[in-house]
């Protein structure tokens, strides 16, 4: 079957843009990576672009048509994709599945959210929207409210502190320091975590990921355009993807998100390597919990055992095994289908040596992609 | 919610009413169309006693208010309150608000029991959703 | 002989207690609490409402009694229904799974809308029109904050299954004294109710639960002394006690039926909470005189005799509803109560 490489990358600064829009923010992006790849707009074939909610955060549906042109292509192939705050890492692998199957030569995939149109209360409803609405968020469940569940069920089941929990947010906040896109660039401390208002016991602002707007996209090409065409191809060595039950209650064990589980092993499969292999990784950190579940369902280590395994600074750069070396969600934002591509850009970055301060001179990096509290997973394996 | 879907799913949320495979026996709730362990499309209702514990459980802070003041939920102007997954004793889990106790007084493991109080009302003039909650025994 | 099959009843957890609201309004707690007899209320949880209470109550008296699908009608008499269109009714018989094969509508009668759903159903009862009937009085009370009946203003029900068969409570006779009286009243689309101060004592309250009583008592040509218990609507500690000694029953008489010290007036749940407790405790062969009370005005009076039957009932009594509480601030009371919107 056909090799697929990324060849260019592009995406806007993380944060609250007032003054742009949605489809403006996504140009930015897809403009960027299209020049990174040295590429004209005529040269792309398909447009696949991850967003959760034009619907409900900016009444605008039917994106795929919209930003295409907006792009400046003609007539191309456009698709939408939504999984939920794995959008992004949808879209990619909807990319990636394009050209593996002889279809097209050169695709770009994108994420974009614009999320800061309506007021606070009413984006936490939408965000609620990813979990089983009549069932989870009706009964009043909120996101936090459902990572802390699981938070609290594992620091009951394997002693995880709070500590360690406010110890990913805090890693995760020095590393952005190095990125410029990060929409914080700000040291924290461990007790500043602690100290943060409690938004669903045990988790407190500072373990919770934020609101943001932003862009990313990626141009792909088959193994013959990106020999042609670039010096430095990343490969996409391994893709997978899974669902598991919406609802968090629903699951035999609800610390397990099963969706990661089985993609992350489709994705080791197909690139014919172990968990120990992977360099440096970019994980799903929507709350700081979520870090650590990946780093058990991943099998970085074994069931329970993050906690303990993030004191010992293995997870930073320099460390055996990097974790979210661009700040994560917590720090450079999540701008919910945008996330999966920024994720990807990112381990791009450190295989081409170009993430400066952060590299980590990784050649075999993974990312991990998350809808809801585990519907659905997508897990990408890429390497030099 | 719209009205519609609000009546729709009265026999779930009064009498939590759900499904059970008249093949292999499993049960589920809510009520499901395919039977998830055997295949099997033919599930009869089944209502299920409202006795279970807890799973885990979180304690919602979050001011979710709305600065028009129309959409203000019952669960909004009830912060903090007790978010929980609970295990009903027939073995599906669900996840619920635990009432009539202080904070304090939630620990995983403890058992509940279901009762039946306003869910969500949206105004003033908007239909009341009235459904299950549970109570520390 | 018709009458009473089984009963139950819900109070919800949270009390108030006279001192946490004569400070919000600089009144003497010691005087309130002497001349309404009365040292804190009921009030709903913010997820509680008439039709919540109703539904508990009811559930209680119909646990394991018969099959759901026997109750041919549902009445539950409130001043508080959620709904001024779309009747507690329907929503009380889903959640009790009774079927589609009943009939109900919602009555208003201020406190007495209890009684009188026992009334109706006792008629559909005896008439054959209908097996069983399922008949409640359930309110959360509304005052206008600062005014007297802030103190007394409560929340709570009981509901009781009528029918002919298994009936541990026969209700002997029913008689009514009924009048065109504005003691107190709540304009419709009116948030709180007004009353008529001292006005409600004699020519309303005393008037109609003596006439009644009195005229009950002459057609079963019974005596005080052949009850066993007496219960009277309670909008205060004070009044029951009053009317009883001036129809000359006795405080022992009174006292098990009497509630509203530890809980407040619960409106149309008032006399039935009272009647419930009675039952709670009643041995067979014991007769017991209740009169309820509704301003507008009127008052519905019973005689009942228990049965050996009762003897089979366990229900969730009235007392462990009481002793299961909850002190909280004024603050917390207006926000439970909907004030703070």
């Amino acid at each position: 079957m056909r090799k697929v490489a990324i060849i260019g990358v592009g995406m806007t600064k993380f944060g609250h843009h007032w003054d742009r829009d949605l489809v403006n923010l996504a140009v930015e992006a897809g403009s960027k990576s299209i020049r990174d790849a040295n590429l004209h707009q005529k040269d792309i074939q398909a447009l696949y672009i991850g967003t959760m909610s034009g619907g409900l955060f900016i009444n605008q549906e039917h994106l795929g048509s919209m930003i295409s042109d907006y792009s400046g292509f003609k007539n191309i192939p456009s698709t939408r994709v939504e999984a939920a705050c794995a959008s992004g890492g949808l879209a990619l692998r909807q990319a990636y599945l394009d050209i593996k199957s002889g279809n097209s030569d050169i695709v770009v995939a994108g994420g974009v959210e614009k999320m800061t149109d309506i007021g606070s209360y009413s984006i936490t409803k939408v965000l609620a929207t990813a979990s089983d609405t009549e069932r989870e968020a009706a009964f009043g469940a909120t996101f936090p409210g459902l990572y802390a569940m699981m938070a609290k069920l594992h620091m009951y089941k394997y002693k995880t502190t709070e500590e360690q929990l406010a110890y990913v947010s805090v890693k995760n906040h020095k590393n952005a320091l190095y990125n410029k896109y990060a929409q914080f660039q700000k040291k924290i401390s461990v007790d500043d975590v602690l100290n943060s208002p409690l938004i669903a016991d045990p988790l407190k602002l500072l373990d919770a990921s934020p609101i943001t707007d932003g862009a990313a996209a990626v141009i792909l090409a088959s193994e013959k355009k990106a020999r042609e065409l670039c010096d430095t191809p990343v490969w996409i060595s391994g893709s997978g993807h899974a669902t598991d039950s919406i609802s968090l209650h629903d699951r035999d064990d609800l610390l397990t998100l099963r969706a990661s589980v089985a993609a992350a092993k489709q994705a080791y499969l197909q690139s014919k390597i172990q968990p120990k292999d992977i360099q440096m990784a970019e994980v799903h950190d929507c709350f700081t919990i979520a870090e650590l579940l990946a780093l058990e369902d991943l099998g970085f280590v074994k069931k329970g055992e993050s906690g303990k395994f993030i004191e010992t600074g293995q997870t930073e750069i320099g460390g055996k095994i990097p974790i979210n070396t661009s700040g994560g969600l917590k720090a450079k934002g999540h701008p919910v289908g945008a996330t999966g591509i920024a994720q990807v850009i990112e381990a791009v970055l450190q295989l081409r040596g170009d993430a400066g301060k952060r590299n980590t001179n990784a050649e075999i990096a993974l990312t991990h992609n998350v809808g809801g509290s585990g519907g659905t997973s997508v897990v990408h394996i890429l390497r030099r | 919610m719209a009205v519609p879907k609000i009546w729709r799913k009265i026999p779930e949320y009064y009498n939590l009413m759900g499904s059970k495979c008249s093949e292999c026996g499993s049960l589920y709730f809510p009520a499901r169309y395919v039977c998830k362990k055997c295949g099997h499309f033919d599930l009869k209702n089944h209502k299920f006693n409202g006795k279970g514990k807890i799973i885990t459980y979180t304690i919602i802070r979050t001011p979710v208010s709305d600065p028009e003041l129309e959409n203000i939920e019952i669960s909004a102007r009830n912060i903090p309150y007790v978010l929980a997954i609970i295990k009903l004793e027939e073995g599906p889990k669900l996840t619920a608000q635990i009432v009539d106790c202080s904070l304090d007084e939630v620990a995983i493991g403890k058992k509940v029991e279901v009762v039946f109080r306003k869910i969500l009302e949206k105004s003033r003039k908007g239909i009341i959703q009235y459904g299950y909650k549970f109570r520390l025994v | 002989m018709a009458g009473i099959v089984s009963w139950g009843s819900y109070i919800p957890k949270y009390r108030l207690k006279v001192e946490d609201i004569a400070k919000v309004w600089g009144n003497n707690a010691a005087q309130i609490k002497n001349s309404l007899m009365i040292t804190e209320k009921s009030l709903p949880g913010i997820d509680e409402d008439t039709v919540t209470i109703a539904v508990e109550a009811a559930r209680n008296a119909l646990a394991d009694t018969i099959n759901p699908k026997d109750v041919g009608a549902v009445y539950i008499g409130s001043e508080s229904h959620p709904y001024a269109v779309k009747p507690t009714g329907t929503i009380v018989a889903e959640a009790l799974s009774l079927g589609n094969n009943y009939t109900t509508a919602d009555f208003e009668f201020a406190c007495k809308a209890g009684t009188a759903t026992i009334q109706v159903s006792l008629g559909l009862v005896k008439s054959g029109m209908v097996n069983y009937a399922l008949a409640g009085g359930v309110d959360t009370a509304q005052a206008t904050p600062g005014d007297i009946l802030e103190y007394t203003a409560a929340a709570g029900g009981a509901v009781f299954l009528i029918g002919l068969e298994k009936v541990a409570a026969e209700i002997n006779e029913t008689f009514s004294y009924t009048t065109d009286t504005p003691d107190f009243w709540r304009r419709q689309n009116e948030k709180y109710p007004v009353h008529s101060g001292s006005f409600t004592g004699r020519p309303a309250y005393y008037k109609h639960v003596i006439e009644a009583t009195k005229l009950l008592m002459k057609k079963v040509q019974s005596k005080p002394e052949h009850y066993d218990y007496a219960i009277f609507h309670q909008p205060n500690g004070k009044f029951p006690l009053r009317v009883a000694k001036k129809l000359g029953f006795t405080k022992e008489q009174i006292m098990p039926g009497l509630l509203v010290n530890k809980i407040g007036n619960t409106y149309s749940g008032s006399s039935l909470l009272g009647l419930a407790a009675v039952l709670d405790i009643a041995k067979p062969g014991q007769r017991i005189l209740l009169t309820s009370y509704g301003s507008g005005a009127g008052s519905d009076s019973f005689d009942i005799t228990v049965t050996e039957e009762i003897l089979k009932r366990k229900t969730k009594s009235v007392e462990s509803y009481i002793i299961n509480k909850k002190y909280v601030t004024y603050p917390e009371y207006l926000k439970n109560t909907g004030y703070l919107k």
